[in-house]
């Protein structure tokens, strides 16, 4: 019994000290926030890891990992299956508010050909606006009710609002103010965190396991993994939000999902687009 | 009267081995329920909650309202590992989500 | 209301190749609602392509088709500027028509 106790004392004292030593290893990790050389490591990454795919075409998410699989999604996009979304996202577009006003009012360009340039950082606010958060803003602000971010018609208006910005190169900024660079930060850690039971991060699946299978599904590159949102998925029978992706990652990891537009999901989406910026917006995609 | 006492011994014994020998009672069921409940609070905090936590609090909760104490409480307990877990899963991917990042 | 038929047809030579997208909610009966009723069957069962009066596709579905069905399959006999009839009956006996021109 005594000398049980002895040895378990002293296990627990030597992966203390372990624990300690590991830790300050870890804290003597550099510092500063650097964006930009971030994105070139991340770039790296992948270009590396996938010589023969041209940087512009990892916005295409497993298509570009997978060619059978590209075939076939060459020829859905020439009837692509996302159509009556885009066309309901065009009318819901144009609709007036009850107020006379609409999104156009909102957003500068009329919202045509601007969602490459979500999300930014709001510099009065202190807080990350992404593209939905700025939609149910401006239906706020003209008295009308919030769309869920999880629905229908909140894909059906990014769809169309990604679709007039197709081609562009993804374009955000991250001002020069501490609150930016932070929310950045919170936004590349959430990526890299393992979380639900599973035990996977974003980077599990999308930077190590890229172009490989889980389950029956090809995963797609971290890298322009928002360039395509939102997405027709074949498995949801249609149109889906960024809000309603993330949700889905989290609960497939046996995570409970956070709030949609939660500061996390938020910040990651801030994280992955300025990691790609320059790719261009294919949105919105269609996926298995 | 030694008989006696030795079978209570025995009983006491037996709650302390804590093997299942004893039926749960409905006592037991509600404070593995609080603890559980408690450690999933914390993990709640931590904005970290797995969803295999909830359906356990959630079978605990359901074998209770049938009377079944004894599946109540061994979900109770399991739904306290699975918070603690996700509570230690946090703390430690604090430091450890550098391990994977692209650099 | 707007067509649910969306058809693409372009020819070249002698074939015609045909894609169309139809809007239908193709529900097979077999799925749960979220409060746990089953959504009722709601389905194309007959899908025809006329040329000139005459079937040149026939589809008889049921409910293993998907949401949003997409059809391509192309024939011989029809020439640019031809008119081809697409129509649709549903289980509930809803019907939608169009004619598109062959390009």
């Amino acid at each position: 019994m005594r000398a049980r106790t002895i040895i378990l004392t002293a296990a627990a004292a030597l992966s203390t000290a372990a624990l300690a030593c590991f830790a300050a290893s870890a804290i003597a990790a550099p510092d500063t926030i650097d964006p930009v050389a971030d994105a070139k490591a991340f770039r790296k990454y992948f270009t590396d890891k996938f010589p023969k795919v041209k940087l512009n075409d990892f916005v295409n998410g497993p298509y570009s990992m997978n060619a059978d699989m590209r075939k076939q999604w060459e020829d859905m996009e020439q009837f692509p299956p996302y159509e009556f979304a885009l066309e309901a996202g065009k009318e819901m577009f144009s609709k007036p508010f009850k107020n006379g006003k609409t999104y156009a009012d909102c957003f500068s360009n009329g919202g045509i050909g601007i969602r490459q340039n979500y999300p930014y950082f709001d510099e009065k606010e202190g807080n990350v606006i992404t593209l939905e958060l700025a939609i149910n803003r401006c239906r706020e602000v003209n008295g009308e009710a919030p769309l869920s971010y999880m629905k229908d018609e909140m894909a059906s208006l990014t769809a169309y609002m990604a679709y007039t910005s197709r081609g562009k190169p993804m374009d955000i900024k991250i001002p020069n103010d501490p609150r930016a660079l932070a929310a950045y930060e919170d936004g590349k850690r959430y990526f890299y965190t393992r979380r639900g039971q599973l035990n996977f991060s974003c980077a599990s699946c999308h930077v190590q396991s890229a172009g490989e299978h889980i389950r029956a599904e090809t995963l797609a590159p971290a890298l322009g993994i928002m360039n395509a949102l939102p997405i027709y998925r074949s498995e949801w029978g249609g149109m889906g939000t960024t809000s309603r992706r993330l949700v889905s990652c989290n609960s497939q990891t046996r995570a409970v999902p956070l709030e949609p537009q939660s500061d996390e999901y938020r910040d990651v989406e801030y994280f992955l687009s300025y990691v790609a910026n320059g790719l261009p917006i294919s949105g919105p995609g269609s996926r298995p | 009267m030694s008989t006696i006492r030795n079978m209570a011994l025995a009983a006491v014994l037996l709650v302390l081995g804590g093997g299942p020998a004893l039926a749960a009672s409905e006592a037991d069921y509600k404070a593995a329920l609080a603890a559980a409940e408690s450690a999933e609070k914390d993990a709640a905090t931590l904005r970290n909650r797995w969803t295999t936590t909830e359906s356990a609090l959630a079978a605990a909760k359901k074998a209770a309202a049938t009377g079944d104490f004894e599946a109540a409480t061994a979900s109770a307990k399991q739904a306290e590992a699975l918070a603690k877990a996700s509570i230690f899963q946090a703390s430690s991917e604090k430091e450890r989500w550098k391990d994977m990042e692209i650099r | 209301m707007a067509s649910t038929i969306r058809v693409r047809a372009t020819n070249s030579g002698d074939t015609t190749v045909v894609q169309a997208l139809i809007q239908h909610p193709m529900d097979s009966g077999f799925v749960k609602d979220a409060h746990g009723q089953i959504i009722p069957p709601h389905f194309i069962q007959q899908l025809t392509f006329e040329h000139n009066g005459k079937t040149v596709f026939l589809a008889n579905w049921g409910p293993a088709v998907s949401k949003d069905p997409y059809v391509k399959f192309s024939f011989n006999g029809a020439g640019k500027g031809d008119d081809l009839k697409i129509s649709w009956v549903d289980n509930k006996g809803a019907t939608d028509t169009t004619t598109a021109k062959i390009q």
